[in-house]
């Protein structure tokens, strides 16, 4: 063991929550380590190759508007992009877009590389060193002795991970990578509680091996919608999808093999996510499914593998072999990758407070998979807000907590911490209340502002969130005082678009609101119109349309904010407080809630408890009033 | 939640001819506002603080009188909460304080929780610290109790009827969520006209529920209870104890003949009327005095029959008579007299009767569980005329009249054509509410059931 040196910052593992954490901490100025396995694995995607969908681009639209650079890589990367959900309201318009997988790793890790105050080392990190409750190092495989201020473990899913295939299993990191075996016990040391998940990943086949007439053609959007507020109008030429199904041999064969599955005969004992079923997991939990969609995904422009996006498994490699030869256009196949099942260990998340902190060892953090959660956006999220935290912690300076009122990440931690997961934790529109105000149009005028505060907003973001912040004020201003009179014209123009006639003068900004009218489609009407961009104009429609029911969720916010702004005393002793109900007392104990609000969200701590804590924090303000008289 | 408008009855239902619904927060005068007509034509909105205006409490939907009332204003911070107070004095007795409540619930004010009033008072500072363990203990306690009744009222019928109606909604808000968070899924296309008619569904099943919970025959016309038992075995001394705890609106109301009185007492909200044989108390022998026949009139006419033995003696022929007449009523036998040696056939009482307590109705023992037996069978809908489920407590009220506005607003947004994502956030709103019922909640519960009705998963 020899002394490596110091850093601020150091960052254990650089996958997508990584990268993120050390991009910020280096670039609010702290001198930031990144130790990973393997540097050729930086932002490695070991399974699907695509960034964004559903509440996921809502991530990573947010990410993007705190100065992130997920949203940046994308953009730069892809092969395809869809928005999804157009024909739905506007909350739930999600982007999602096709990565080449290599290209994304590679502009990454030169990111990385090129990142002032950021210095990358390939190696495995064995220990931490925790001195009087407090970070204070790292040691290595190598035989070096980090030492820093704040520590960020990324560790993904490489913890004791163990990969299974059938009947056969072996220790092994995702996509052929070692796994990190010496971690685990040294974090089981110092009292972290650890839990076993497990996930998996489809089969890789090769191109010239599909028969892809017998598959229905997945284009991209015409018009793509870039992920980050950075980037300007994008055009490139974009690589298909391919759709095709399971057959009724197909189940047919996996029926017949179920019990070689490790799944179903037991030897995987880590819980798996509900959302990402095997092809086996669904084919047995809905028998009366004749057949399952299949999407053939391109892995990048300069290869020939093929991800086999529905086809997750861990049957053995000779069943796999003739499950995926039973689908139309894949008779033929050539296995590049074998399918696998991987479980790992993780944390229970709800040992860290909402700055993602460990309660109990001051300036160890943790982000990502390692936190029970799934995906590259959910990892990056956490990723961005423990980076910006390490730093806060490093300069003395208070946490940065989104609520859930103010991003889908604050809602991803939020439940992490306060309610922790059973499964691998997916983000969903649905687990957001306020997913109205929540959008992905509007992720910059949610937090570029914060994320300027905070010092990781470059001048150029800030000055181009400024602009486009002032022109859909100005437009909205200008469509408020618009009036549109009851001409012969306007009303043909009205007719035109299926709209009734007006008898009497109506601003634009009324007009907007009929379900039929589109701020496109009344252009005729608008004489004055200035020339605005796409996006503006978007906001513009969505802010007047949903006013309405707009303005009802910020209603409900401003309750949300009563109760988070009444903090709670870390020092807090849960057992001295008379007339808690013994499974509110365990339960407050435990997760040590920051402020009234999340303290109601704990399961079993009933409104009730929430009164006489209330009674109690009064209680206590009140005796210190009169111990400073 | 921590400083909207609360609103409760603060005299304990039953305790004095008059009713007080009390609000407390800053939407207090502008809620009274809205339900109150002073007599003499004065506006409301210009109260001034510590006076009272006399006038009725006018249902602003139907424009109906609901009671005669005088209404008073304490302006903060110079009251009981430290927040702007308005307490209105009903008369009308329980079912109009009930109403009154309904209404102010239903224009702004949200039900207070179990000694809500008292925290708000705290927290404001309005009461000293020394007392900060006195009111946790009351938050406690009275939160308790009502839970305990809330729960117990939550039985049978109606917490079935309840949980139906959450898995309806609940079917319609996961499809539309699971086409929301899996577009590329094979979730099965959502048909409007199918979601409208599950919603519409829903809502009128609670619309009735809700209609029902005061207009209902018990609520409206008080449970007929006759007390039945040969002479001397206590009948008077049970009248007495259930009419010296609660002695709420106690009315003489001439019956059919001047021989019978009518006693109104109330147990858990339940208007319940005793009819007693005051007038021939004297000679104690209703068999022998008003005849078979008349016996058999008020025993037909009840809806709930307490039947009185003593059990300090076997059974006699005049105990088997009774029975005969009783077969087939609703029933709550009580052995009285349980302090002497037993030596009444308990074998045969319990084989006999489903409800059977045994009381000392002298020194009151026994009395609580009776009205515990007539609560529960009125809860549990065993006694309701037409099979009618009943909600009769205020909470489980609120909470459906809020979920059914919410309903109606996801009707109104699908019907407008707008996105059903937008609907789906009222329709949270009335799961959240009717969940406040039962105790689930919503996020944890919509995703369960997409993973369960629809395959999902890449």
């Amino acid at each position: 063991m020899y002394y490596a040196g110091k850093y601020d910052v150091i960052v254990v593992g650089a996958g997508h929550a990584g990268c993120e954490a050390a991009l910020a901490a280096a670039r609010l100025g702290c001198k930031t380590l990144v130790i990973t396995l393997n540097l050729d694995s930086i932002a490695l995607m070991p399974c699907n190759p695509s960034i964004g969908g559903t509440a996921k681009g809502h991530l990573v639209r947010e990410i993007d508007a705190l100065g992130g650079q997920m949203g940046i890589n994308i953009d730069k990367t892809y092969i395809q992009s869809r928005m999804l959900n157009t024909s739905k309201g506007p909350a739930v318009h999600s982007l999602r877009a096709q990565a080449d997988k290599k290209k994304y790793q590679a502009l990454m890790k030169k990111t990385l590389e090129e990142q002032e105050n950021l210095y990358l080392k390939q190696d495995e990190v064995v220990a931490i060193d925790v001195e009087n409750g407090r970070i204070k190092g790292v040691k290595t495989k190598n035989g070096a002795y980090f030492e820093c201020k704040a520590l960020v473990i990324t560790t993904g899913t490489y913890l004791r991970a163990r990969i299974f295939i059938g009947e056969v299993n072996y220790s092994g990191g995702p996509n052929g990578l070692f796994p990190a075996n010496e971690l685990s016990k040294s974090l089981e040391e110092h009292g972290i509680v650890l839990r076993r998940f497990k996930t998996g990943t489809p089969a890789r086949i090769h191109k010239r091996s599909v028969d892809f007439s017998k598959m229905i053609i997945q284009p991209g959007d015409e018009k793509v919608v870039p992920f980050s507020f950075m980037s300007d109008d994008i055009t490139r030429e974009q690589i298909p999808c391919y759709l095709t199904y399971t057959t009724e041999k197909t189940h047919e064969i996996i029926r017949q093999n179920i019990h070689r599955s490790p799944l179903f005969s037991g030897l995987i004992e880590g819980v798996g996510p509900r959302y990402c079923p095997s092809i086996e997991d669904k084919v047995m939990k809905f028998p009366d499914k004749e057949k399952h969609q299949v999407f053939i995904e391109p892995e990048g422009e300069d290869t020939d593998e093929l991800y086999v996006q529905g086809m997750s498994s861990s049957l053995p490699e000779d069943v796999q072999i003739q499950v995926y030869r039973s689908i139309p256009g894949l008779e033929n196949c050539e296995i590049l990758r074998t399918a696998y099942a991987i479980e790992y260990d993780c944390i229970d998340p709800t040992q860290l407070k909402l700055s993602l902190e460990l309660k109990t060892i001051e300036g160890l953090f943790f982000a990502g998979q390692v936190n029970g959660s799934s995906g590259y956006e959910e990892a990056a999220a956490q990723g961005i807000i423990a980076g910006i935290n390490a730093a806060h912690k490093v300069k003395g300076k208070e946490p940065f907590i989104l609520d859930r009122s103010e991003a889908y990440i604050g809602v991803l931690i939020d439940d992490l911490v306060t309610k922790g997961t059973n499964e691998p934790y997916r983000m969903m529109t649905s687990r957001a209340e306020y997913r109205l105000l929540l959008r992905q149009d509007n992720a910059d005028l949610r937090l570029t502002q914060k994320g300027y505060d905070i010092g990781l907003v470059t001048e150029e973001r800030y000055q181009r969130y400024l602009k486009r912040k002032e022109n859909i004020e100005k437009e909205i201003e200008r469509l408020k005082k618009t009036v549109i009179s009851p001409s012969e014209r306007n009303n043909e123009i009205l007719r035109s678009i299926g709209s009734s006639e007006i008898r009497s003068g109506i601003t634009l900004y009324e007009l907007i609101k009929r379900p039929e009218v589109t701020y496109e489609n009344i252009k005729d009407l608008d004489t004055e119109r200035p020339d605005l961009p796409k996006d503006v104009t978007e906001e513009v429609e969505i802010e007047i349309k949903y006013e309405g029911y707009i303005k009802k969720q910020i209603e409900q916010v401003e309750q949300f904010k009563k109760l988070e702004s009444k903090k709670i005393p870390q020092d807090i002793n849960y057992e001295e407080i008379q007339g808690l109900r013994l499974e509110a007392r365990q339960k407050l104990s435990k997760i040590r809630p920051e402020n009234i609000g999340q303290a109601s969200r704990i399961s079993g701590v009933s409104p009730a408890d929430i009164s006489v804590l209330l009674v109690y924090l009064e209680q206590l303000r009140r005796k210190k009033v009169k111990e400073n008289e | 939640m921590l400083n909207d408008t609360i609103a409760a009855i603060s005299t304990a239902i039953g305790e004095g001819g008059i009713g007080i619904v009390r609000l407390s927060g800053d939407k207090s005068l502008e809620i009274a506002s809205k339900i109150f007509k002073s007599a003499k034509g004065k506006d409301v909105k210009n109260m001034k603080s510590y006076t009272m205006l006399y006038g009725y409490v006018i249902d602003p939907d139907t424009d109906e009188i609901v009671d005669e009332v005088i209404l008073s204003y304490m302006k903060a911070p110079y009251t009981y909460t430290r927040e702007d107070i308005v307490e209105i004095n009903c008369h009308g007795g329980v079912l109009a304080v009930r109403k009154v409540l309904s209404l102010v619930l239903k224009n702004g004010a949200r039900l207070a929780e179990p000694g809500e009033f008292t925290k708000r008072a705290f927290l404001n500072g309005r009461i000293d610290l020394s007392q900060a363990e006195a009111v946790i203990d009351l938050i406690r306690a009275k939160t308790d109790d009502s839970l305990n009744l809330a729960v117990n009222q939550l039985k049978g019928k109606l917490s079935e009827k309840i949980k139906h109606l959450m898995d309806k909604l609940l079917g319609s808000l996961a499809h539309i969520e699971a086409t929301v968070d899996f577009p590329e899924d094979e979730v099965d296309e959502l048909v409007v006209n199918k979601l409208l008619d599950d919603l519409n569904y829903v809502y009128n099943e609670i619309d009735y529920l809700i209609k029902n919970a005061e207009s209902g025959k018990i609520f409206r016309d008080g449970l007929k209870t006759t007390i039945v038992g040969k002479p001397n075995v206590g009948k008077s001394s049970l009248l007495n104890a259930f009419l010296q705890e609660k002695r709420a609106i106690v009315t003489d109301i001439p019956g059919t003949t001047r021989d019978v009185i009518e006693e109104y007492i109330n147990i858990d909200g339940i208007p319940v009327i005793l009819v007693d044989t005051a007038g021939i108390r004297e000679t104690e022998d209703i068999v022998e005095n008003i005849g078979v026949e008349k016996s058999k009139e008020y025993i037909q006419n009840a809806d709930l029959i307490i039947f009185m033995m003593d059990g300090s003696r076997p059974l006699e022929k005049e105990d088997e008579d009774i029975m005969d007449l009783i077969e087939g009523k609703n029933v709550i036998a009580v052995v009285n007299k349980i302090d002497l040696p037993i030596k009444i056939d308990m074998d045969y009482i319990n084989k006999r009767f489903k409800n059977v307590v045994k009381a000392s109705v002298k020194d009151e023992h026994g009395v609580e569980e009776i009205k515990k037996a007539i609560a529960d069978l009125v809860f549990k809908g065993k006694v309701s005329s037409k099979n009618d489920i009943l909600v009769t407590n205020v909470r489980h009220k609120d909470a459906l009249i809020k979920a059914n506005e919410s309903i109606l607003k996801g009707i109104q947004t699908i019907k407008s054509n707008l996105p059903l994502d937008l609907a789906s956030i009222e329709l949270k709103e009335a799961y959240l509410k009717l969940g406040e019922i039962t105790g689930n909640t919503v996020a944890e519960d919509i995703i369960d059931r997409i993973f369960c009705d629809f395959c999902i998963g890449k």
